[in-house]
C-alpha cells in the first residue's frame, strides 16, 4: 500500500480508514509504546517524588532481577500460570460442548442461556468466601476462583460463535443428506473453530484478571500472591514488577494464540 | 437421473395468532421430469419459500408436496440445492467440498470400492465439465463469486440428484459472469437430465433458462401465471434479442409491475412531480 496525498490536500494520516506508510506505523508504534515508558521515567525523578509513590522504570528492573535470582520468580511464574492455565481449561472443557449445544438448539439456549446470562453478572469475587467453604484453602480454591471467573463468559461466547455459522452451510449440508450429529461434526464446528479459538484467546485474557483475586485465597505463593505481599511492605516496585510481568506473559500467550490462529486456518486468507 | 414434482394447495403461513404473515396461498403445480422451471417475480411473492418447501427446508402449513408420488419428509439427497451464497465450507478446497457428500451416512451405505472409484471419477468429471480444474486445490476464499457458485453446483450434482433446486444462485454475480453461467447450466440440464427448479428476479433470466416460467405475486404470495416459453430447446445468447423473447419478456414485467403495486408507485410519482410543478408555476 502506497499512501499519496489526496487533491484536497488531507494527509493519509488523517483520512477515515485509509490505509497509511508501513513505516510511518511502526513509528506512531513505537511512539505509543515509549512514550508512556518516558513520562514514567521523567515523574519518578522529579524533585520531590518518594521511590516508594512512584518507583522509575531503572528500580522496577532492578526489583525483577532480584526477585528472580534470590526471591523465586520462575517458581510464583510457574504456579500463577498453571493455575490460570487450569481454570481457564477446566472452563474450556465445559463451556465448548455446552456452548455447541445452546447455539446450535433452541431448546437447549432457552434452558440455560438465561441462567447463565444471569450468573455472569455475578462478582466473581464475591463467591470467594463460598468457594473457601465448599472447596476448601488448597490449589482448587484458586482454579475454582478463575474457573467462575471466565467460564460463564465463555458459555456465551461460544454459543454466539456457533450461532454465527452461516445458516446456508448448514442447510447445503442437510439438503445433501447430513443426519443432525453429522451437521454439527462436519459443518458446526469446524465452521466456528476460527471464532472458537479466538474466544479462547480472549477468555485466557480475562483468566489473568482474575489471578490477583484468585492469589487472595490463602495463597503462599505466585505472581498475584507477590503483588498483595508488596502491597502490604509497601514495596511499591515489586507491585509494578509484578503488575508487568503478568501483562507481559498475558501478551505473549496472546500472541501465540494469534500465531496459532494463522497457522492452523490458511483458508481465511482472502484472494490475492 | 430425473423426477417429477406435484404441488398441491401448498399453504404457508409464518408465525401465529393475528400476527401470522401469509407467506403462500394454495399453490398448485405440476413439474414434469427433466423439466427447466423458472420461478420469478417482486420481492415477498413466496417464490424462495415455494422452492425451500420443495427442498423440505420449510414446512408447509397445509397442503402436500409429491417427489415421483412420495410425499417429501424433510430434506432428501434426491433434492440438492444451490443457494445465493455463504454455502461453501471455506476449511475445505475445491474438491473436497465437491466430494463432501461422500463423506456423510447417506452416501457410504453398503459402499463398495468399485463405487468409491466411480465417485472418485464423478468428482473429476464434475470439476473438469464446470472449468475449475486450475483451482481444484484452491480454497473457496480464493475464488471469484461466479467460481464460488460453480463449486456449489458441482457438489449439489455430485451424487447425482434426481431434482436441483437453485435458489437466486447468480444473484450476486456481474452480468457477463451471468451470461457464461447461464450456458453452464444449461449444458448441465441438457448432460445430468434433472428437473431444474430455479428461483429468480430477473426476467431475462428466467426467459432465457426456463422451458416454463412461474411468475408469482405478493400479498399474499401465490402463483399468478404460467408461461411457456417459445424459444427451442438449444438456446444461444443472441436469442434474447429476437422478437419472441422481447415481446414475453414485456408481457411478463408488466404482469409484476402490476400485481407488484410498482404501477401504483409510478402513478404516485407522476402525481407528485404534476404537483411540485404547478406549486412552482
Amino acid at each position: 500500500m502506497s499512501a499519496h496525498k489526496r487533491s484536497d490536500g488531507i494527509s493519509p494520516l488523517w483520512q477515515i480508514r485509509t490505509a497509511i506508510d508501513p513505516r510511518h506505523y511502526w513509528v506512531l508504534a513505537l511512539c505509543g509504546l515509549v512514550a508512556p515508558l518516558l513520562g514514567w521515567s521523567i515523574a519518578s525523578n522529579l524533585d520531590g517524588v518518594d521511590k516508594v509513590f512512584l518507583p522509575g522504570p531503572a528500580d522496577v528492573l532492578a526489583r525483577i532481577w532480584t526477585w528472580a535470582s534470590e526471591d523465586g520468580l520462575p517458581a510464583d511464574v510457574a504456579i500463577s500460570t498453571w493455575r490460570v492455565v487450569a481454570g481457564w481449561a477446566l472452563s474450556a472443557v465445559i463451556a465448548l460442548p455446552l456452548g455447541l449445544f445452546i447455539g446450535s438448539y433452541r431448546s437447549v439456549q432457552a434452558l440455560l442461556e438465561p441462567l447463565t446470562d444471569f450468573i455472569r453478572y455475578m462478582p466473581a469475587v464475591a463467591f470467594i468466601p463460598l468457594v473457601m467453604l465448599w472447596v476448601g484453602i488448597e490449589e482448587g480454591s484458586k482454579i475454582a476462583i478463575i474457573f467462575i471467573g471466565t467460564f460463564f463468559q465463555m458459555v456465551l461466547m461460544v454459543a454466539e460463535d456457533v450461532r454465527r455459522v452461516p445458516l446456508a452451510q448448514i442447510e447445503a449440508a442437510q439438503t445433501m443428506g447430513a443426519s443432525r450429529g453429522e451437521i454439527l461434526e462436519r459443518v458446526i464446528v469446524p465452521s466456528a473453530k476460527p471464532a472458537l479459538l479466538d474466544t479462547l484467546r480472549v477468555t485466557m485474557g480475562w483468566a489473568w484478571t482474575y489471578l490477583v483475586v484468585a492469589e487472595l485465597v490463602a495463597a503462599n505463593s505466585g505472581l498475584g500472591y507477590a503483588v498483595l505481599k508488596a502491597q502490604r511492605f509497601l514495596q511499591t516496585d515489586k507491585i509494578f514488577a509484578g503488575i508487568l510481568l503478568i501483562g507481559l506473559i498475558g501478551l505473549v500467550i496472546d500472541q501465540g494464540f494469534r500465531l496459532a490462529h494463522r497457522k492452523a486456518f490458511p483458508y481465511l486468507a482472502g484472494r490475492h | 437421473m430425473t423426477a417429477s414434482i406435484e404441488i398441491r394447495d401448498a399453504f404457508k403461513t409464518f408465525g401465529h395468532g393475528p400476527r401470522a404473515i401469509q407467506a403462500l396461498d394454495k399453490a398448485n403445480l405440476a413439474i414434469r421430469p427433466n423439466e427447466f422451471v423458472t420461478f420469478v417475480g417482486a420481492s415477498g411473492c413466496g417464490k424462495s419459500t415455494l422452492l425451500r418447501m420443495i427442498g423440505g427446508l420449510e414446512s408447509l402449513t397445509s397442503g402436500s408436496i409429491t417427489v415421483n408420488g412420495r410425499p417429501i419428509a424433510g430434506p432428501g439427497v434426491d433434492r440438492a440445492m444451490v443457494f445465493q451464497h455463504y454455502s461453501l465450507y471455506p476449511w475445505l478446497t475445491v474438491t473436497e467440498n465437491i466430494k463432501f457428500c461422500r463423506q456423510l451416512k447417506a452416501h457410504t451405505r453398503d459402499r463398495t470400492s468399485a463405487d468409491v472409484e466411480k465417485a472418485s471419477g464423478r468428482a473429476d468429471a464434475l470439476i473438469r465439465l464446470m472449468g475449475l480444474s486450475h483451482v481444484a486445490h484452491a480454497y473457496p476464499n480464493q475464488l471469484s463469486g461466479g467460481m464460488q457458485q460453480r463449486v456449489a453446483i458441482a457438489r449439489a450434482l455430485m451424487s447425482r440428484p434426481p431434482i436441483l433446486l437453485m435458489d437466486e444462485p447468480f444473484g450476486a454475480l456481474d452480468a457477463q459472469t451471468r451470461e457464461v453461467m447461464h450456458d453452464l447450466i444449461r449444458h448441465v440440464h441438457r448432460i445430468e437430465g434433472s428437473t431444474i427448479v430455479f428461483v429468480t428476479h430477473d426476467v431475462e433470466e428466467a426467459i432465457y433458462l426456463g422451458q416454463r416460467i412461474v411468475l408469482m405475486a405478493p400479498r399474499p404470495g401465490r402463483i399468478d401465471t404460467l408461461y411457456d416459453v417459445p424459444l427451442p430447446a438449444e438456446r444461444h445468447q443472441d436469442m434474447k434479442l429476437a422478437p419472441e423473447f422481447l415481446a414475453l419478456k414485456r408481457e411478463i414485467l408488466d404482469r409484476i409491475r402490476e400485481t407488484s403495486g410498482m404501477k401504483t408507485d409510478l402513478e404516485q410519482l407522476a402525481r407528485l412531480s404534476a404537483e411540485a410543478a404547478e406549486l412552482e408555476a
